[in-house]
């Protein structure tokens, strides 16, 4: 019998339906090997089977499409009863009273929680370097990061010991890791998954995504994850895309596909080594029959700015409850009064980079300063909307690195927060728009894997997935190449005019 | 001297009477025991988001609607942030820029704005004062917390603190009607601040203003009122400045204290609310808010006098006091069209309700009001009444006698009459004899009357009284004294 393990989310489900391999056996093999984890992608294990299936009194059912499938969940996802800090000092050991919507669905068709998954201080990174748990390690080379926010997340997936991951994007948290990671993660459009119980960073641009091995999973995983509006969130629209609903992906050309490529977005800052992977991807996109044309996006060189002063914006504002009255860890101020609790609990709590943001958020949003900040980087917002609405009439899809690097080292840009952010001026434009992104993996550089962004017009999903998983199927990368023994014959062949995961293994 | 004019602005917290919270599901219910009634969201647990409640938008337009206002065609909240453990979430969500209602007016004064928020929670603070100042811990309870809150601006158009305390009874009693608010002051579903300068009379420049907060009487408006625009004149008779300082008026010694000076005020860091992008009102939301405005107190008085006739004290009295009013409404019916409606407007103003309330102990602050339609008398008897003594069947006195019956037994006005034998002595045939003898029993009020001096008449009525054992109208009686008499 095949190894569990090898098995994509699809597989085994249809696996663990056949009654080919039971659930427990499934969650006991990823549970032994997140145990034994040398990367630190996990915050916190479940037991055994039912741990994971929340605070249901229901026997783990069979009948559903995930039913049986450990998922790595993202930390700051809100489980009823499972620890939950956003990877924050201030939150170490907050058990939530109530579930996160998205999981609850993910719950609800049948899916378990392995565990909760590594990431940056309540989202806020590029790197998985600012956690309270301390920094995950790239399974690629664990002498590099994996990328954040969501790093974890993707780590997990990457190192094999999850078969699927829910992560969160807020300016490429999903993507960007699953890029530095080797993996395939999907930002969804903004409003088709629930924020509820997700520890907001920020409001505006906070998506919930799934990161796999494959592009088919991350649509059978976002197909649980949408469905009808959330009734708890009113920016959750729920899935408003074909009326159909989402399909697995099965497309194997891109015939009439028309790709556009911002060129001038790409810059001087990407990599020789990840601009030579993008190449090849888009000729073997064309090779499958799309047309590749440069495309403008004018705005869009002002997002990084625009972006990092919203974000922190709303940051600043949603990070206020944490002020050790009502739950958390509230600092001992022996005599001291209101001020000391306030100001020594959030002092001891936050880490230096969420520190930052609250007081570049605040003095973005404080009288005097707000309309030349706050209100411009708005402006700002409208007219990249604009130019994905104007770009999206004359191309199907945009196609970018999805990072300008591959993963560098750890603690390598811990000192200069500005080349951090820099790390997200290909995912940016997107989440500013609020349209769908999907990251897959291209190639390598250096030994480590690049990502190839594909992002559409809002609700464009079906699209998205379809032609990355065409180009997945071509380009054949190895996502299991970082922990799978050497692969056996039967694998896809490596793309002719990409440098794939084989060369690594 | 200077002479100086006081200007003041009110603003007032209204909480609206929704079933339940204005971002969650949670019941509103006062008095219950601390935070029993709290959710995840209005607790601000991490990752929980805020869900309108369109009720709590309903009410606020009904608001809006009944002053004249203009009514936002959109949602819009912004995020107040300040850090005090009475607001869970570190902000208030509130409106800012585009309140629900922009302008209206009510009665004699203008209105900014209203717009719709959250409460925040309560908190009590452990010590003799009760205020935060000397405690040494305190309590939250956060049932209240996220209660809806209308918050009603007014425009600095208010000349005196007896004008502010009236203005502020037709207020409440217009929200009452509205039915949108308990707007009960002690239990704090209606609260007022009050924004105060003076300024030499003839200026038109506003001086510098400062913030009475929180004032629950009527009462207490005035005494705070009064008492910090004496404070003002002598700051500045005394050549001193006022400062914009935010003050509580103690009412228990009449004395004024800062709470927090300007340089110490917030930077409140308004945003738009990103868990809630605007929204526009339903149709439906504003057609249900529009339809359920009934007619208000201003509006029943101006009906009641010139449609009516009703003197302007009867008016405002029946149409600010709606149970009044509509049992004044319903007597005309009952009386049909003939009855004299200012007799009536009397009968029940004075008569009817001096009865009842001298009947009632339980509610002495007078915060519900006292409803004839609850009591013994039915419009149609009271009707009954009026008409009795309008048509002279019997007279004042005795139709009193009557209502004394009625309010404490029931019944018909007629049999009453019947029973206790208070039937009027008919008309000037029966009545025209017994004036006759008491003018022949007296010569010298006789001479004093045809002298054109009409002051002892009494004497002459006052004696057919005693002789009919006061079933006779004075009126009546002064009548047929002219005519006899030919004056
Ligand atoms: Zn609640």
């Amino acid at each position: 019998m095949t190894d569990p393990i090898s098995l994509s989310v699809i597989d085994a489900a249809s696996a663990l339906r056949r009654g080919d391999l039971s659930q427990d056996e499934l969650f006991t093999a990823y549970r032994d090997r997140a145990a034994a984890d040398d990367t630190n992608s996990f915050t916190w294990l479940a037991d055994d089977l039912r741990a994971g299936l929340g605070d249901r009194d229901r026997a783990p059912g069979t009948d559903r499409p995930l039913a049986g499938v450990p998922l790595a969940v993202k930390d700051l996802f809100c489980v009823t009863g499972v620890p939950t800090a956003s990877a924050s000092e201030l939150l170490r050991g907050y058990r939530p009273p109530y579930t996160a919507t998205a999981i609850d669905r993910l719950q609800h068709e049948g899916a378990t929680i392995l565990g909760k998954t590594n990431q940056d201080e309540f989202a806020m990174g590029s790197s998985n370097e600012n956690s309270a748990f301390g920094p995950v390690l790239n399974p690629w080379d664990r002498t590099k990061v994996p990328g954040g926010s969501s790093g974890g997340s993707a780590a997990a997936v990457a190192a094999g010991l999850a078969p699927a991951a829910i992560g969160t994007d807020t300016g490429g948290s999903v993507r960007q890791p699953a890029a530095l990671c080797g993996v395939v993660g999907l930002k969804p459009t903004y409003g088709t998954v629930s924020r509820y119980g997700m520890i907001a960073f920020a409001s505006s641009l906070d998506q919930a995504g799934p990161i796999t091995r494959t592009v088919a999973d991350a649509a059978v995983l976002f197909r649980a994850m949408t469905g009808p509006a959330d009734r708890n969130d009113m920016t959750s629209i729920g899935w408003a895309g074909q009326a159909a609903g989402i399909e697995v992906p099965s497309a194997e050309r891109l015939d009439g596909v028309r790709i556009g490529v911002p060129t001038a977005l790409l810059g001087e800052g990407v990599e020789p080594g990840v601009r030579a992977a993008f190449d090849a991807a888009l000729r073997t996109a064309e090779g499958l029959g799309a047309t590749v044309v440069e495309v403008e996006l004018p705005h869009a060189r002002h997002a990084l700015a625009a972006y990092y002063l919203l974000a922190p914006a709303e940051a600043s504002s949603n990070l206020a409850r944490f002020d050790g009255v009502r739950y958390g860890n509230r600092a001992d101020i022996g005599d001291g009064g209101l001020v000391e609790l306030y100001t020594k609990t959030r002092h001891d709590g936050f880490g230096a980079e969420v520190k930052r943001r609250i007081m570049l958020g605040t003095y973005a949003l404080s009288s005097g300063f707000y309309d030349a900040y706050y209100r411009r980087a708005q402006q700002v917002r409208t007219k990249i909307v604009e130019d994905f609405r104007a770009v999206h009439e004359q191309v199907d899809l945009l196609a970018t690195p999805t990072s300008p690097t591959v993963a560098w080292g750890l603690g390598e840009r811990t000192d200069d927060p500005v080349a951090m952010y820099q790390a997200d001026v290909t995912t940016l434009p997107q989440s500013l728009a609020g349209v769908p992104a999907i990251s897959i993996p291209c190639g390598l550089s250096e030994g480590l894997p690049v990502g190839l962004q594909l992002s559409g017009a809002a609700f464009s999903e079906q699209r998205i997935l379809d032609a990355a998983h065409a180009l997945e199927q071509t380009l054949g990368f190895d996502v299991t190449a970082a922990w799978m023994p050497a692969p056996p014959a039967s694998r896809p062949a490596p793309s002719a005019s990409a440098s794939t995961g084989k060369d690594a293994a | 001297m200077t002479a100086y004019e006081t200007v003041i602005g009110l603003e007032i917290h209204v909480q609206l009477a929704t079933r339940t919270k204005m971002f969650c599901g949670c019941e509103l219910v006062f008095g219950d025991p601390p935070n029993t009634h709290t959710c995840p969201v209005c607790l601000g647990m991490p990752g929980t988001l805020p869900v309108v409640n369109a009720e709590a938008i309903r009410l606020g337009l009904m608001i809006g609607a009944a002053f004249g206002g203009v009514l936002a065609e959109r949602l819009v909240f912004h995020r107040k942030s300040y850090f005090y453990p009475d607001l869970p979430k570190g902000y208030q969500i509130s409106q800012f820029d585009e309140p629900l209602v922009a302008g209206g007016r009510l009665g004699d004064v203008g209105l900014e704005r209203v717009h719709v928020e959250e409460d925040a929670a309560k908190l009590t603070h452990a010590g003799a004062s009760g205020r935060i100042g000397g405690s040494t811990s305190s309590v939250v309870d956060y049932n209240r917390g996220g209660t809806p809150l209308a918050e009603i601006v007014t425009l600095p158009e208010i000349r005196s603190a007896e004008q502010a305390s009236s203005w502020l009874r037709l207020l409440r009693e217009t929200l009452r009607q509205l039915g949108v608010s308990d707007v009960n002051m002690e239990e704090g579903s209606l609260r007022c601040d009050a924004n105060i300068s003076i300024r030499p009379v003839g200026d038109t420049e506003l001086g510098t203003k400062t913030e009475l907060k929180n004032m629950n009487s009527f009462r207490f408006i005035e005494q705070g009122i009064n008492a910090e625009v004496a404070r003002q004149t002598a700051l500045v008779e005394a050549g001193e400045r006022v400062q914009q300082e935010t003050l509580h008026f103690d009412p228990r010694t009449g004395s004024i204290t800062s709470l927090r000076s300007k340089e110490g005020s917030h930077d409140y860091r308004y945003f738009p609310e990103p868990d809630m992008p605007p929204v526009a009102v339903p149709d439906e939301l504003l057609q249900s808010a529009l339809a359920a405005v009934p007619e208000l107190p201003l509006e029943r008085a101006e009906r009641f006098r010139t449609e009516l006739g009703l003197h302007e004290e009867s008016a405002r009295l029946l149409a600010f006091r709606r149970a009044l009013g509509d049992y004044f409404e319903e007597t005309l019916g009952a009386g049909g069209a003939s009855a004299d409606k200012q007799q009536v407007a009397n009968w029940i103003g004075n008569d009817l309700v001096r009865r009842l309330e001298a009947q009632r102990k339980d509610d002495e602050a007078g915060e519900t009001d006292t409803d004839p339609a609850q009591s013994k008398v039915s419009p149609a008897a009271l009707a009954e009444l009026v008409a009795l003594v309008v048509d002279k069947k019997i007279n004042r006195k005795a139709g009193e006698q009557v209502l004394d019956v009625l309010v404490a037994e029931g019944g018909r006005p007629q049999d009453v009459v019947e029973a206790k034998g208070l039937a009027a002595v008919g008309g000037a045939d029966e009545l025209r004899p017994v004036v006759q003898a008491a003018l022949d029993a007296n010569p010298d009020v006789v001479e004093k009357l045809r002298t054109g001096n009409m002051k002892p008449i009494g004497a002459i009525v006052g004696a057919v009284m005693k002789e009919t054992k006061g079933r006779a109208d004075g009126g009546e009686v002064t009548r047929i004294t002219r005519e006899i008499l030919g004056l």
